[in-house]
């Protein structure tokens, strides 16, 4: 009886990992088998011959997309939109996370910015008001429409207050013994300690904004304005064609839509494929944090 | 004293002076724009200028063939994503606490965690690719069980089976998190005790391991009552085409639609705004059981 249940624990030990391992692989076969068409040859990639390992190996796909200008300009405004951003957003988090996460007999009107604050996950004014005001600021087609709109991210800031509240009180008390004020508390005490939760919260917001596609979409009129996802978007969603200039014309007869599609794809998460480590030492502490301890 | 409370906070209203005015610029004007529902609304018009139409929006909204159909759409999906991405990580994190092989588990780990941070733009990307006629899904279909190639995207049987799947694919990973950290908070003690009464592995999980994430459970499927009217634009915008309408189409993409495409700004207004309130009730509500009943809140 208890060898027949020993062996039967073995077996279900075995058929859990076989399942786990199955699931995890499956997260990344997608990825690898873009990566795969867009190292194949474009009569291999057409033809459906390709599933995990390229087919007759080579580059062209990749030559075609680092020359192609679109692309490249729409990266270097999806930088741009990163660093301008992410920056502001950081600074307004932090700006805001600290009164917040006072006490209220020490910041009498917390309580009424918080409600302000949180309103705004509660309710939305719809799609159509937020683009209107967006245009009535005169901010369409300028890259500060993809970074001044979204730059206080509410749910960010609640996750830092509640940060804030659990360092230990004493600390600010003591500073302030010692003639320190608000400013110096912020930067030169809670910024240091809370080093790990910004660091989590500056790559969530690094990954959003290169991720981010739908304000480029709608907020730039002009398709040169494009960050990189939105471009992506329009390449490899929109169903109409994008125009082709005759180089592109010739370049194309030997790299196919799909091999070059694909490339495109590759190459759009490739940013997040090398920061993602970084990421993942962080994002758990910061998560388990902020859900825990609300 | 009442000057030095002044003097003392008066720091702590200027920290937060830029956040609150990008806040009622970009969240509050935009909710008194809500107005251009009951307008005829013309931009060049302005708020001001155009012309009141009291309720004539949402009348002729519900007068549109495909209204209801969109809103059962929405719900369908939504409910459906709900049960799965609260259902699948239990299970996984379950599964995943029977691993003991550290390098097997934290190896695990990195790869289901993965697809939550990629764009829906490039998910989307890849499965019309995979997804497609000749894509390797249906290739691999008709080799091991000879199906005919199924149009996965283009089929309003197999669209939503499609849209709730690969979202759980790409969230389940990153759901698991909070459910192990719930079980690293069980009491080992308990585990002890229950292997001391004979208590084999299966029977471990039922008596101690299921029970101590009850909470967690408990929380998360009261918050997720907030997203009843949340498909995922991002998702189904990027899978859908209208062949899908029948069944894929949902509140958000149609407010876009007639909104953005058609230019109805008055109508898109009128529906968005159903589902703002609609939301505002669902969100307040949630979190009011959960501040009842599972003492969460949320600052």
């Amino acid at each position: 009886m208890n060898a027949h249940a020993g062996q039967l624990e073995k077996v279900a030990t075995v058929v859990i990992y076989v399942f786990l391992i199955g699931l995890a692989v499956s997260c990344v076969l997608p990825l690898i088998h873009v990566l795969a068409i867009s190292l194949s040859s474009a009569s291999a990639a057409d033809a459906g011959m390709v599933t995990f390992w390229p087919i007759d190996f080579t580059f062209q796909s990749y030559q075609y997309v680092i020359g192609k200008q679109q692309f490249l300009d729409s990266m270097f405004i999806s930088v741009k939109r990163i660093v301008l951003g992410v920056t502001l957003s950081m600074l307004l988090t932090l700006l805001a996370a600290y009164p917040l996460s006072k006490e209220k007999n020490s910041f009498r009107f917390r309580t009424l910015y918080v409600w302000v604050f949180v309103f705004t996950i509660l309710f939305h004014g719809g799609l159509i008001p937020w683009y209107m005001t967006i245009r009535s600021v005169g901010m369409l087609d300028s890259i500060w429409a993809l970074v001044i709109p979204g730059a206080v991210p509410v749910f960010n800031v609640v996750l830092l207050l509640n940060f804030f509240r659990n360092l230990p009180r004493e600390i600010e008390e003591a500073a302030f013994v010692d003639g320190a004020n608000h400013w110096v508390i912020l930067f030169k005490l809670f910024l240091p300690l809370s080093a790990p939760a910004l660091a989590t919260l500056t790559l969530f917001s690094i990954v959003g904004h290169w991720n981010a596609w739908f304000d480029g979409l709608i907020l730039m009129n002009n398709p040169t304005n494009y960050p990189l996802t939105s471009y992506l978007q329009t390449v490899v969603i929109g169903r109409e064609l994008s125009q082709l200039s005759p180089q592109d014309a010739i370049l194309m007869s030997s790299i196919s839509d799909k091999t070059s599609k694909s490339a495109q794809i590759f190459a759009a998460c490739l940013p997040v494929l090398l920061i993602y480590p970084f990421l993942q030492r962080y994002f758990i502490k910061g998560i388990v944090l902020g859900s825990v301890k609300g | 004293m009442r000057y030095r409370n002044w003097a003392r906070e008066l720091p702590l209203h200027v920290m937060i002076i830029p956040a609150l005015f990008i806040l009622i610029l970009f969240a509050y004007v935009p909710m008194t724009g809500v107005v251009i529902a009951f307008q005829k609304f013309y931009p060049a018009l302005g708020i001001s200028g155009s012309k009141w139409v009291g309720w004539d929006n949402f009348e002729f909204m519900f007068k549109l063939p495909n209204t209801i159909q969109v809103l059962w759409n929405t719900v369908i999906i939504a409910v459906m994503k709900i049960i799965v991405g609260i259902v699948l990580p239990l299970i996984v994190s379950i599964l995943l606490n029977e691993v003991n092989h550290k390098l097997t588990r934290s190896g695990i780990q990195t790869l289901i965690y993965l697809p939550h941070f990629l764009s829906w733009v490039v998910l989307a990307g890849i499965l019309i690719d995979i997804l497609s006629m000749k894509g390797i899904v249906n290739q691999f279909l008709q080799f091991a069980f000879g199906v005919d190639p199924i149009f996965f995207l283009g089929d309003n049987n197999w669209f939503r089976f499609v849209v709730v799947v690969s979202d759980a694919w790409k969230e389940f990973g990153f759901s698991t998190i909070v459910y192990l950290a719930a079980i690293v908070g069980i009491d080992p003690a308990l585990y002890e005790s229950a292997k001391a009464d004979g208590a084999n592995r299966w029977k471990q999980t039922w008596h101690v391991t299921i029970p101590g994430m009850m909470p967690i459970i408990v929380l998360l499927t009261t918050l997720s009552m907030g997203n009843i009217l949340n498909a995922g634009f991002d998702q189904i915008f990027n899978l859908y085409s209208p062949v899908v309408y029948e069944t894929g189409d949902i509140i958000d993409t149609l407010v876009y639609r007639t909104g953005l495409v058609e230019m109805s700004f008055g109508v898109s207004t009128a529906v968005g705004l159903l589902k703002s309130v609609v939301s505002l009730i669902l969100i307040s509500l949630s979190y009011w059981c959960a501040y009842r009943f599972a003492n969460y809140r949320i600052f």
